[in-house]
């Protein structure tokens, strides 16, 4: 793979998940997309919900899981949208609700890869309360965050991540409200995996997305994305691609922050890329399987 | 089985088992709680999962994935956790989920009187989450009946791929009788049975019976579901063609199984004039006011409903053919009384509700007889 690619995407050699021969024929992974549903998909032209599609499929292709074995647990918005194209178990619920459909399932079928997929207002704001508790758990389910600062299918209005000062279609005035850091609220909720990357960086989110499913505990990926459509327009943030562009010179990897002097980091405003917790503890349903085995064995 | 002593609320809980619930969750509520501590002990001895939720909203998504996931589950909760709820019972009515929910009534509204008595949800069974959509309610009126309509309820949402609603209330959850409860082994209830191939099934096809079968997530059916309007394969859809097909048969699918799920009991007397028309703890007032009436010498039919929704109007309609007046007996202002007038019309009903917590009395009801 070419280094410069490499380096944009923090990746080393050999890191890639697609091998560069694949690059531009994806015949492998596009049989995770559904043959008989009609496409294109919902989104904006330009919007980055695609890219992490992209990505997720190509991080369930690379685990090589079965795709009977995946089921996909969606809320209500525009990434929530995400499980209808692609050919696994795919349950699209209430507003907000992803995670507590998701836990009754993933209870129900250990065995089962359960990813639930969340824009920021389903999962932090109408949905944060389950968003705590999944962690707390640590439950065996992967939390897919696609966060673009808004409430884009409803049009425009400011969501929990919605930077200060932001304007959205009920902030005319510029938001108020501090945004929720996803990251930092998982890792303090209990989740054991928790990594950020942005729809520019879309090689990063295959590894992380990888990563995350390949792990037994609640695991939440943080894709930073854009709605050019509301936030870009009512902001003048530009085109897609000026947005896209901006996710490129507004973002740091962890490992170049880490080289900064403790001044230059504390002066730090980029959104910061990496991985920022990988440490398993005991995931809940392996803890319940042990309960049942040890009431049905008389211990208990 | 040995006979025991036992409230409402442990009879629910062993229905549950007895049924094949292997899935539970909760959030401890008044007076419903005994429910789900019966389940957290109980279910892990027969390999079933309990959990304890951060909210109803939660509880009542868990046990719709959890069916999902192939488990039969049920949640229960009082009125205002059944509140809560109507968001999710209504995608388990669109997405046709079968799930039971106990919902083990408490004087409202809101926080109310926990511990006090009430039937104040009967409205909110049918009508408490939004749009047009089937639903079947239970109620029982003894400990003995909260176990076999426990039972019942998830029959009829396996049958039927609905959400059942357990409408039990303080009284009957909390009041300890003797019972002797069946083997567990000779409960049978209905299974799903897919014969379709994955290539060709469809989990909301246009069936004759209305219902098609429910195959579980994981096990080769890759499909979607969602509460969108959506076709027969599930996607979503906003074509005329396809939604009215959905709206007739989900509406319909209930209708065309009524003598299955309509229970009721008629104690007929030939040449009544009158007749108390009751459900639920209510009813066992009913009882008792109809024995003081005959034992007065006056002829009274007696018709208790266990079967709350879908409304049994038929059966409803023929009483009022029979009889010149219908008492109804609730722990509420009249929200059953309200189906009977439309059956019969509103001078021949005489409604006996009370919304303060108190059972109604038998006096109340045979002072109706002369109002």
């Amino acid at each position: 793979m070419d280094e410069t690619i490499l380096e944009a995407h923090s990746l080393e050699a050999g890191e890639g998940l697609i091998p560069q021969a694949n690059w531009f024929e994806l015949s492998e992974t596009l049989q995770k997309l559904r043959k008989n549903k009609k496409f294109p998909t919902i989104w904006c032209s330009g919007c980055g919900i695609g890219v992490v599609m992209g990505a997720l499929i190509r991080a369930i292709d690379h685990l090589g899981l079965d795709n009977d074995q995946v089921a996909l647990v969606a809320g209500i918005g525009c990434t929530a949208r995400m499980p209808v194209y692609m050919d696994f178990n795919t349950l699209h619920t209430t507003h907000g609700r992803a995670l507590a459909f998701a836990t009754g399932l993933k209870i129900a079928r250990p065995d089962m890869k359960v990813i639930a997929i969340m824009g920021d207002g389903d999962a932090l704001a109408i949905g944060g309360n389950h968003f705590i508790h999944a962690a707390r758990r640590n439950l065996g389910i992967t939390a897919l965050v696609v966060n673009n600062s808004i409430y884009g299918m409803t049009g425009g209005q400011y969501s929990p991540t919605t930077p200060l000062g932001g304007r959205a279609t009920t902030a005319p005035y510029g938001n108020i409200e501090p945004p929720f850091p996803i990251c930092d609220l998982a890792v303090a909720a209990g989740a054991t995996y928790v990594a950020r990357s942005t729809v520019y960086h879309a090689l990063e989110l295959d590894k992380y997305l990888a990563e995350a499913i390949s792990r037994d505990g609640f695991s939440v990926i943080e894709a930073v994305s854009y709605c050019h459509t509301t936030y870009g327009r009512l902001n003048k943030l530009g085109t897609a691609a000026d947005m896209m562009r901006s996710l490129k010179d507004n973002s740091i990897p962890q490992s170049a922050l880490d080289r900064l002097t403790p001044e230059e980091k504390a002066a730090n405003t980029k959104i910061v890329r990496g991985k920022f917790i990988d440490t398993p503890r005991p995931q809940y349903t392996q803890v319940y399987s042990n309960l049942i085995t040890r009431v049905q064995g008389g211990e208990l | 089985m040995s006979v025991k002593l036992m409230q409402g609320n442990d009879a629910i809980g062993w229905g549950a088992i007895a049924a094949g619930c292997r899935f539970y969750a909760g959030y401890p509520i008044t007076p419903s709680t005994e429910v789900a501590e019966i389940l957290s002990r109980e279910l892990p001895k027969v390999g079933g999962k309990f959990i304890q939720m951060e909210d109803e909203i939660a509880s009542m998504a868990a046990i719709i994935g959890a069916r999902i996931g192939g488990l039969k589950s049920m949640t229960a909760t009082s009125g205002p956790g059944f509140s809560l709820m109507q968001e999710n019972i209504g995608y388990a009515a669109m997405t046709e989920i079968p799930c039971v929910v106990v919902d083990v009534q408490r004087l409202g509204p809101s926080t109310g009187q926990p511990t006090a008595a009430s039937q104040g949800d009967v409205m909110q069974a049918r009508w408490g989450t939004h749009g047009d959509h089937p639903i079947i309610a239970l109620s029982p009126t003894s400990v003995r009946q909260a176990f076999d309509l426990t039972v019942k309820a998830f029959d009829l949402s396996e049958k039927y791929r609905t959400p059942v609603i357990l409408l039990a209330d303080e009284i009957v959850g909390h009041m300890r009788e003797p019972v002797d409860l069946p083997d567990f082994k000779t409960i049978k209830i209905f299974e799903q049975n897919v014969t379709e191939s994955p290539a060709t099934y469809k989990a909301f096809r246009n069936t004759e019976d209305g219902v098609p079968p429910l195959a579980p997530f994981g096990v080769g059916y890759r499909y979607h579901i969602t509460a969108l309007f959506h076709d027969e394969v599930g996607f979503p859809t906003q074509r005329l063609d396809e939604v009215d097909p959905w709206v007739e048969r989900v509406n319909s699918k209930l209708e065309k199984h009524l003598d299955d799920i309509s229970l009721f009991e008629e104690d007929i007397q030939d040449g009544a004039r009158v007749a108390f028309l009751s459900y639920g703890a209510s009813a066992r007032t009913a009882r008792h006011a109809m024995k003081v009436a005959r034992k007065q010498g006056t002829k009274v039919d007696l018709l208790t409903l266990f079967t709350i929704w879908p409304f049994p109007e038929d059966v409803v309609e023929a009483l009022g053919d029979r009889v010149d007046r219908i008492i109804v007996p609730e722990m509420n202002l009249g929200q059953l009384a309200y189906e009977v007038e439309r059956m019969v019309g509103r001078k021949k009903v005489r409604r006996v509700g009370r919304a303060n917590g108190e059972m109604v009395t038998p006096q109340m009801v045979l002072d109706a007889m002369e109002a």
